[in-house]
């Protein structure tokens, strides 16, 4: 159950999302999520969408294995759909009892907001499933490089970065071993109301505290053992420059944006014509 | 290669002030000399000092009394410690906690990117590693999915790839299966044998150090006997008392020379034993 989060897991394929330069991918997940709040009516939202599955066709990464990573947050998900649901207030009234009452204002807003939120997890899913962590940090480090000169430690941040999406499996994985062990000795994880719930999760975290700093510890010395001393004087093994393919694939997600902002303003202008 | 001098080590217990509270001598006094291009191993039960020993090889840990050279270079001497760590390299127990990268190649690469190898050589030394280990074709794999002694060797040839002159191995096997630790054991004799890198062998499984040229035991933080393999596991009565095991052939050695059976000093390996007892029947 644990596993099924994908955030931050590296699927290994040979497609063309795979070979683009991070720092492309970082800038395109970005302009997507700003496309995903600029969009407004069908039509936007078509386009997004057929963005998005150009994307992940072309990622080689199976459709399934992205979805898994929804599973982690559908309750974020039923709680923002619920609240626009019934909080929206629109002029047309669907459904009442009580105090609750459902418009169709409320019940468009509810249903773009789900997409919005899907699309939005998928988007970077196909970032994160795409890019090995070190080369992601390799792009977030160049992408805000110009912050050294503030002295923001760019750096360390992005290594900090790399080590925690590296230790997530690893430490899910004990979370899952732990869980076994407790639940082994009698610990309920499963019954009871949300207090007892949260109480039972005790002895889950202490062990996994634990356990994390001592492999904190454990891999700063390792890390000292093969001279890691910041990032003064390091080289890159895998150094980053922008190929034809990854001028093009600015191109191609600018293009979009331009596209999706053009929409939501003739939205706008035309109004409910386009829904 | 490696020599130490009246090297002490205290483990200190500091209270809240910050004031020492309590202090717990890890490493008492040990002298030791290792020559360039040998296979070592230090041999020691739990608590020995074994580790906090080989942590001084690697600038870890600097010694509270006496000094500790590698390679000519006092490793109390800060300006030196990059180098030191590079000389010497290491391999820590726990496979999952000493893999940084998240990709095998990435992994083997960290430490030429710390030392500034240029990128070219880099990629050179990435290759050359992962076949010196044997993990060539498991490059663009994730570490998690490797086994234990895989992943070992993967820190090995992470390690190999700073071009270290020797290559400290802290109880490397002690998490892995036979066939895991096997594996590793091997991999270490060929970098000594075919690379000449001078190996420090820290474990306590007999088994792994009857191929060694040199061994040391240690108990309580001192170097309590040294010598060949033969010499040490011919002294079984003692290595009991150390609470170490002696490996099968030898202990079987032992118990029949013990009821009679004149069998020479020093057997560890099972064929030998074999051998021994065929000449000893057809004296018969």
């Amino acid at each position: 159950m644990l596993r099924d989060i994908t955030l931050g897991q590296y699927y290994p394929a040979k497609s063309i999302i795979h070979q683009l330069d991070p720092r492309v991918k970082l800038v395109t997940t970005i302009l997507y999520i700003i496309s995903l709040f600029v969009a407004k009516g069908i039509a936007g939202y078509a386009v997004a969408t057929v963005f998005l599955v150009m994307v992940v066709k072309m990622s080689k990464v199976p459709f399934r294995y992205i979805t898994k990573g929804l599973k982690a947050v559908i309750m974020i998900l039923m709680i923002t759909v619920i609240f626009n649901l019934f909080m929206v207030n629109g002029e047309v009234e669907l459904w009442r009892f009580g105090f609750l009452r459902i418009t169709d204002k409320g019940l468009r807003t509810a249903v773009f907001m789900a997409i919005r939120l899907i699309y939005l997890i998928i988007g970077s899913s196909i970032m994160t499933l795409t890019t090995t962590p070190n080369d992601l940090t390799d792009g977030l480090e160049k992408l805000l490089g110009p912050l050294k000169k503030v002295r923001v430690p760019v750096h360390e941040i992005a290594m900090i970065m790399s080590i925690a999406l590296r230790f997530i499996p690893i430490l899910l994985e004990e979370t899952d071993k732990i869980m076994k062990a407790q639940t082994a000795r009698g610990a309920d994880f499963e019954s009871g109301n949300l207090i007892q719930k949260a109480k039972a999760m005790v002895p889950l975290l202490v062990p996994l505290f634990i356990s994390a700093f001592r492999r904190a510890n454990d891999l700063a010395m390792a890390m000292e053992a093969r001279c890691y001393h910041g990032g003064d004087g390091r080289t890159k093994m895998k150094p980053l420059h922008y190929e034809s393919r990854d001028k093009m694939a600015y191109g191609v997600s600018w293009g979009y944006l331009l596209l999706m902002a053009v929409l939501s303003f003739a939205q706008g202008f035309y109004g409910v014509m386009l829904l | 290669m490696i020599r130490a001098e009246e090297l002490t080590f205290d483990y200190e217990r500091l209270d809240e002030e910050g004031k020492v509270e309590s202090r717990r001598r890890a490493v008492d006094h040990v002298n030791l000399h290792i020559r360039p291009g040998k296979f070592i191993a230090v041999l020691g039960h739990n608590g020995s000092g074994k580790s906090t020993l080989a942590k001084h090889i690697n600038a870890i840990l600097t010694p509270t009394e006496g000094t500790l050279w590698v390679d000519g270079m006092d490793t109390k001497d800060e300006e030196k410690l990059w180098n030191i760590r590079q000389d010497a390299g290491m391999v820590f127990q726990n496979p999952d906690n000493q893999i940084i990268g998240t990709v095998v190649e990435e992994d083997v690469g960290f430490g030429p990117e710390n030392l500034g190898v240029p990128t070219d050589e880099i990629w050179e030394r990435v290759e050359e590693s992962l076949r010196t280990v044997g993990m060539l074709k498991y490059r663009h794999h994730s570490p998690n999915k490797l086994s234990g002694g895989q992943k070992q060797r993967v820190a090995i040839a992470g390690v190999m790839a700073m071009h270290p002159r020797c290559i400290v191995l802290d109880e490397p096997t002690a998490m892995l299966d036979p066939s895991g630790r096997a594996s590793v054991i091997r991999t270490a004799q060929k970098l000594n044998q075919e690379e000449g890198i001078t190996i420090v062998l820290i474990t306590h499984y007999m088994e792994e150090v009857v191929e060694a040229d040199h061994i040391f035991v240690m108990d309580d933080g001192k170097v309590v006997m040294q010598g060949s393999p033969a010499e040490i596991f011919s002294h079984v009565e003692e290595l009991k008392k150390l609470r170490l095991d002696v490996p099968q052939a030898t202990l079987l050695a032992y118990e029949l020379q013990k009821r009679g059976i004149p069998l020479p000093d020093g057997i560890l390996k099972n064929e030998e034993l074999a051998d021994q007892l065929c000449q000893l029947k057809s004296k018969m």
